[in-house]
């Protein structure tokens, strides 16, 4: 049972870092930790006391669950995949605006949009 | 273990400086993966390690070389985000409540479905992992859809970053790549390394490992080829357009099979009709199909890394 | 098995493939038409499935010939070959439209990355649909997702940038939250198979973790489709996106995450679980009242247009949300009619501003002065599509909001008729500052602005005159959606 409780701290960990942090980079770590910890609420459920890793073995009659572990490889890919898309954007995002703090975005925006409705 | 873990999430939030925090990450997954081969998840503790705490790692580090180390000290109102994860956090925990225990033989996952995957699949597959019967056949158009999610990855990085060629490259010597020592080392160890991923693609049948794998640490030989010894020397051999076509003709190899599939007569990804035997067929299946996603991560794990470490500072554009 | 029986795999496959292909032309006039044949087939196979949908029930497609639930299982029903219709039929049309566009907005050397983008999303978003497995529907919509922010962040104005990084984010959350829910599902069942899920639930439905799993999905997918309040990433996404992605997206993709959602509430855990048995049914009602009105009063006070019918989007959803929480026969329908009529409208009207960025170059309101005399077909088109958004007798629009109000009359809630015909006129008046610019302005300078080129005319034009006819002729979107419907409410108890 610890287990599930432990990804759930963990979770939360990743999921405050995201939502409550002002620097980009911070951000997509924070989502990296999310996504992870939910990888271990998964990997939790499809473990058998007792069991052994799902590889035929001599000997061996019982095995932890193999389908968890399937969709995980599945999801730790999508997590890599989604980590360089963002960092990608925090680059140019920092080409852009010399800028990764969401703050700084934020004022040099509002302060173009007065530049614009002053000129109109 | 768990402890640890804990520790260094709560560390990763209260540091300012970005560089411990990406060190404590790759150390979180480390530890996740070091946690996963305690839950018998061996593929999973594998691809962790090597993504985790490698590839992801690497990528924010060379973000942070970009984008500066520090975050700004500014810090926000933090009550609002606290109750929402707060409330989420309940939530799980409430979901918990009424979750099968722990580690349960009898819970609803290792009565329904999986029973098939860990009592028939060495006969209808014929391969003893069933971590990679499952991934390559059961579901093996879940294994497409994540070989497309990699390449979306990597044409998504390329749209952004852009994909350079030739001009600005890294000086092929850099002081690193001066010792004489280091050079020799390396390039054993990048022969070993590159090796190694065959054997891990080749042996995913029977342990731990697969297409995904080994293409994730051929990748890593020539990032660490292209640290020691710069870019120019990688690229000769590799150029960003040919990574491009490696990654396409990666997935156009996987696909293949599934129209061939089809051609014959069977759904898509159907491999029992690749030999006279069907257990033979889901063999030969497997086996092209790991190729195709070794190739193709390869590709795009290389490809995203030329982009993120080819780009230059603000100052030293000029 | 004949070629017919591929059909679900194709639809998919196709455009993917394509995708994969379209990088390895340097050539972006090659890449495009590549594209757009994909775009036509996969509509075409789109027609034929759903012909067979209607005539001999639900298909089925068995992947790598494993049956369900130990294989993933592509399932294709009323209400999935009805959207599938739709995603396929807007992307023809917008790839049909998008040439001139893209090469006026998009780099020149990354054209044929732009198609390929798009191409995966297209696909991401038809997987979704056909998909009878809950984890292949997380892998597709990421695909969807992934593409989707690479194509927003493509937006000239640096701050397309933002946007796609607040949508990645927004959106990631989103997706670990169906993972999560997902997860919840999969641990009490021991099935991702969505058919298996919708026959093992219900003996485990009264337990935490179930009611858990559903509130995480419900979140998860609220994010995806924007749900108010969780629609803070769509203004700017859509608002600096370029214009062809914009035209795209929101005909499609918040109307794939509204079929993902139905199909999970309705299609797994039931109608009784999902809206009788909580006060989820009010709940939807009130979030989708509140950002009717909200967004909609919003919308009112926007300075550059294609952010204005943004939020009118986020309106829009909550009409559908609305429909949803009423819990009949009568509102569902109409929440799936307006699907299909929103996408024609959204469709027509975004396709209709990249016509004005085309020429104009601009997109605040004081650009549109005057256009009405410049540009005539394309103010036009934008005119009745905007009459079409408002609800005016005669357009698709009008349809799916009379339904919607019968819906509430039908349980005597006359008030919340009021409060959607006030969402009407508000529209009213967003819409009407557009047109009071285009047809009553006077241009700024005597620019040589000209009528946008055939190319995007025709497209533009197809989808106006569907808006009429579907306003007229209502056979055909009553008859699919009332059909979806029943079938959703006769799959369970």
């Amino acid at each position: 049972m610890y287990n599930y409780f432990l990804a759930v701290f963990l979770m939360m960990a990743g999921f405050y870092v995201v939502i409550a942090q002002g620097n980009l980079v911070k951000k997509v770590i924070g989502l990296g930790m999310f996504q992870t910890s939910v990888f271990i609420l998964y990997i939790s459920i499809g473990k058998v006391n007792g069991g052994q890793a799902p590889i035929l073995t001599e000997g061996v009659t019982s095995y932890s669950n193999p389908l968890p572990h399937v969709l995980m490889l599945t999801a730790i890919v999508v997590g890599v995949a989604t980590t360089a898309v963002g960092l990608a954007l925090v680059i140019r995002i920092h080409e852009a605006y010399g800028s990764v703090e969401e703050h700084d975005i934020q004022q040099r925006d509002n302060a173009e949009d007065a530049l614009l409705e002053g000129e109109l | 273990m768990m402890a640890f873990l804990v520790i260094t999430a709560i560390a990763a939030i209260r540091r300012t400086d970005l560089f411990a925090v990406t060190m404590l990450f790759g150390i979180y997954s480390f530890l996740t993966a070091v946690l996963f081969m305690d839950l018998d998840a061996v593929d999973v503790a594998f691809t962790e390690a090597a993504v985790g705490a490698g590839i992801s790692t690497v990528l924010m580090l060379s973000t942070l070389r970009l984008t500066g180390r520090f975050e700004s000290s500014r810090r926000r109102n933090p009550l609002l985000p606290l109750l929402v994860v707060t409330v989420t956090g309940s939530a799980l925990v409430y979901g918990m409540l009424d979750a099968p225990p722990f580690g349960d033989p009898q819970a609803p996952v290792h009565q329904h479905v999986a029973p098939r995957y860990i009592t028939e699949s060495p006969d209808e597959i014929g391969v003893p992992n069933m971590v990679t019967s499952v991934l390559a056949s059961y579901r093996g158009f879940d294994t497409l859809g994540e070989t497309i999610v990699i390449f979306t990855a990597g044409l998504a990085v390329l749209l952004l970053l852009g994909m350079r060629e030739g001009q600005n490259l890294r000086p092929s010597r850099l002081a690193i790549g001066d010792f004489l020592v280091l050079r020799v080392v390396v390039k054993v160890l990048v022969a070993f390394i590159l090796l190694y991923a065959l054997y891990v693609l080749l042996h995913g049948d029977y342990g731990a490992g697969g297409g995904f794998q080994s293409g994730v640490i051929f990748a890593t030989g020539f990032v660490i080829y292209d640290l020691v010894f710069g870019e120019a020397d990688v690229r000769r051999v590799l150029p960003p357009r040919w990574l491009a076509r490696l990654a396409v003709a990666g997935i156009l190899l996987y696909a293949g099979v599934g129209i061939f599939s089809m051609l014959a007569g069977r759904p898509f990804l159907d491999y029992s009709v690749l030999a006279h035997d069907p257990v033979h067929g889901q063999h030969i299946g497997i086996l092209l199909i790991e190729i195709g996603v070794g190739v193709t991560v390869f590709a795009v794990i290389l490809a995203i890394f030329y982009a993120f470490s080819g780009l230059r500072r603000p100052s030293q554009v000029a | 098995m004949s070629a017919l029986d591929h059909l679900p795999i194709l639809v998919v496959l196709i455009p993917l493939l394509t995708a994969v292909i379209c990088p390895l032309f340097q050539n972006g006039r090659t890449a495009w038409k590549l594209a757009l044949g994909a775009a036509w087939s996969s509509f075409a196979i789109a027609c034929m499935l759903l012909h067979q949908v209607l005539n001999s029930g639900t298909v089925r497609y068995q992947l790598g010939g494993w049956e369900p639930p130990w294989g993933i299982e592509y399932r294709i029903d009323v209400l999935g070959g009805f959207v599938l219709l739709i995603v396929t039929s807007i992307a023809a049309l917008v790839l049909s439209y998008a040439r001139r566009s893209v090469e006026d907005e998009i780099r020149p050397g990354r054209i044929s990355f732009f198609y390929a983008a798009f191409l995966l999303a297209f696909s991401g978003l038809a997987g979704i649909t056909v998909t009878g497995d809950a984890f292949n529907l997380f892998v597709f919509l990421e695909i969807s997702s992934l593409s989707s922010y690479a194509l927003i962040s493509a937006g000239r104005d640096r701050r397309s940038l933002n946007a796609a990084f607040q949508y990645l984010i927004m959106g990631s959350i989103g997706a670990t939250f169906i993972l999560i829910g997902i997860g919840f599902l999969y641990m009490m069942t021991g099935t991702l198979n969505m058919d298996d899920l919708a026959v093992r639930l219900p003996e485990v439905a009264d337990t935490r973790t179930v009611r858990a799993g559903f509130a995480f999905l419900t979140v998860g997918f609220g994010l995806k489709l924007a749900l108010f309040p969780l629609h803070l990433w769509l203004p700017n996404a859509y608002a600096y996106a370029p214009s062809v992605v914009t035209a795209f997206l929101a005909a499609t993709a918040t109307k794939v995450a509204v079929y993902a959602l139905l199909r999970f509430l309705l299609g797994i855990f039931g109608v009784g679980f999902s809206l009788m048995s909580m006060p989820f049914d009010m709940i939807l009602i009130g979030l989708g009242l509140a950002g009717i009105l909200s967004a909609s009063l919003v919308a009112v006070f926007q300075q550059n247009v294609k952010r204005m019918l943004a939020y009118s989007s986020v309106a829009q959803i909550g009409y559908i949300a609305l429909g949803i929480g009423l819990a009949s026969h009568t509102g569902i329908s109409a929440a799936v009619m307006h699907l299909f009529n929103h996408a024609l409208m959204k469709g027509a009207l975004f396709m209709s501003l990249g016509a004005v960025a085309y020429r104009v170059g601009a997109m605040h309101i004081s650009d549109f002065a005057g256009l009405g005399r410049r540009m005539p077909f394309t103010m036009a088109a934008i005119a009745i599509a905007g009459l079409s958004l408002i609800g005016i007798p005669g357009t698709a629009g009008f349809i799916s909001k009379w339904f919607l109000v019968l819906g509430t009359l039908e349980q005597g809630w006359w008030p919340l008729a009021v409060l959607i015909l006030l969402g009407s006129f508000l529209a009213l008046i967003y819409v009407g500052r557009i047109l009071e610019a285009a047809y009553f302005g006077t241009p700024k300078e005597n620019s040589a602005v000209r009528e946008a080129p055939l190319s995007m005319l025709i497209p533009i034009w197809i989808l106006v005159i569907a808006n009429v006819y579907f306003g007229l002729n209502t056979e055909l979107t009553v008859g699919l959606a009332t059909q979806a419907t029943t079938d959703l409410f006769e799959a369970l108890p």
